[in-house]
């Protein structure tokens, strides 16, 4: 099984979150059609992977979706649309979704999300003998992804990331070009590791 | 200190109460907030979070606006640092209301504490100058990188506004560049190389105007001094580096001999 189950740092233990990457995805149109539908079954994070950097990029928009799941701040409806928009570094929500969501036609490689939190508590004085909601165990997930992603899993790797990155248009995404500390590198392997950290900083900057 | 009565034991803030692998560690403390260190995303990335406890006796709204606007400035200033090229840590995340800020962890010792060492735990008596005054040339090269790297800070139009060796960090060479040399002189030379990163950026500004600069560096120059009497006179070459990496730095050090001059303050208010 391809998904993975990751533990981030300072998030409730009643929360988890699974990552997978698909390769060639054939009905990724599909795809951004059940998100469009608000289809309830496709609740999942689907990123163009040739956006995506590193694996550290990506879970730092996932904790920063969760922060603000946590708190109430969501700005989209829900988490995994807050995390699309948390990989962005400006306020514009459609051009996050064009940017780092699927574009219909375009995209091949996806990186899936998918973030699992217990529903918010009903009140104790309302029935209390309906049964808790279960959640989806990580098989169920996966069963169901691995039957609607028609494409080849691999695992989430950074190396794997890297064969699908596409750096020129993430150096203009998150205005990168013409930098300074970056002029000074000569080295491409510290040149990657210097944008990465550009990147997070973008990121987590967002909103000021 | 640990003969003391054990610590006061500050709440949390509510980001660092969730689980992580390795819990978190107060690093220091100030008036205004509480830095510790924690775990970004992996246990493997270390990092500095900074956090600002809301103050009970300022007015609920007022309290909540200073503090958000206090966190988002050092961020503003620490994005544009790094994108400049100025030695500082790079931003991890933050929640402005939360008052958090997480930063990258710096490896290392102050810059006042890699000097001292250098200097030897003698007491302060720096009339007399040292018989056997060792090779200086490690210290001196500290001095350029400080300068340095106010330099680039105030290139890039950023006053940092609290300058002291306290506020910078010796991040050590990867590979250690003074293997070859062992014994004591090897210790000494080791505790004064490094990279200077500056941190701290908590009363940072921006700002263009020489006057700013030429205080930044008054307040390091008197900071300098008193912290490290006996390394006073080698402060010219903080001056000198200063100058080469950054090209109107003329101006500031003729500004700066008014500041000497007259103190920080220009307008005699507060």
């Amino acid at each position: 099984m391809s998904l993975e189950t990751i533990q981030i740092e300072h998030v409730p233990a009643t929360h988890r979150v699974h990552v997978a990457l698909f390769r060639d995805v054939s009905n990724a149109d599909f795809l951004q059609s059940q998100l469009l539908a608000r289809n309830a079954d496709f609740e999942y994070a689907f990123i163009d992977a040739s956006s995506v950097a590193s694996r550290l990029q990506l879970l730092s928009a996932v904790y920063r979706a969760l922060t603000n799941l946590i708190d109430g701040t969501l700005q989209t409806n829900n988490v995994h649309s807050e995390v699309v928009i948390s990989l962005s570094p400006s306020n514009n929500i459609a051009e996050a979704y064009r940017r780092w969501g699927i574009t219909l036609g375009k995209t091949k490689d996806i990186v899936v999300a998918k973030i699992i939190y217990p529903p918010s508590l009903p009140s104790p004085s309302e029935d209390s003998t309906a049964p808790a909601p279960t959640l989806p165990t990580t098989e169920d997930i996966w069963a169901h992804l691995s039957e609607n992603v028609k494409g080849t899993p691999v695992p989430l790797s950074d190396e794997q990331i890297s064969k699908s990155t596409d750096w020129p248009k993430l150096r203009k995404y998150y205005a990168l070009n013409g930098l300074p500390v970056l002029a000074k590198i000569t080295d491409e392997a510290a040149k990657v590791k210097e944008m990465e950290r550009l990147i997070i900083m973008r990121m987590a900057l967002r909103g000021l | 200190m640990a003969t003391h009565a054990p610590p006061v034991e500050f709440a949390l803030p509510q980001v660092l109460t969730y689980p992580a692998s390795t819990p978190p560690f107060l690093v220091a403390q100030g008036a205004e907030g509480r830095l510790y260190k924690t775990t970004h995303i992996t246990s493997s990335r270390p990092c500095a979070l900074k956090y600002r406890p809301s103050k009970s006796y300022r007015h609920p709204i007022l309290d909540a606006r200073l503090t958000k606007a206090r966190i988002q400035a050092e961020a503003k200033v620490l994005d544009r640092c790094c994108r400049e090229g100025v030695p500082v840590p790079a931003v991890y995340a933050l929640d402005a209301g939360g008052g958090w800020l997480m930063m990258e962890w710096v490896d290392g010792v102050p810059v006042r504490q890699g000097i001292n060492v250098w200097l030897g735990e003698r007491p302060e008596d720096d009339a007399v100058p040292d018989a056997e005054v060792a090779d200086e040339t490690p210290l001196v090269d500290l001095m350029n990188r400080i300068g340095e790297a106010v330099g680039a800070l105030h290139r890039t139009g950023v006053i940092h506004g609290d300058l002291t060796t306290s506020n910078m960090m010796l991040r050590p060479w990867a590979g250690g560049q003074s293997n070859g040399v062992s014994g004591e002189d090897g210790e000494k030379k080791k505790a004064v190389g490094g990279d200077v990163i500056l941190i701290d950026f908590g009363l940072a500004t921006q700002s263009v105007a020489d006057e700013d600069r030429a205080v930044d560096l008054y307040v390091l120059e008197r900071a300098f001094a008193s912290t490290h009497p006996r390394a006073e006179r080698l402060f010219t070459h903080v001056l000198e580096a200063y100058k080469q990496a950054y090209k109107k730095a003329p101006s500031v050090i003729h500004k700066l001999e008014d500041v000497r001059m007259r103190g920080r303050k220009k307008s005699m208010l507060g």
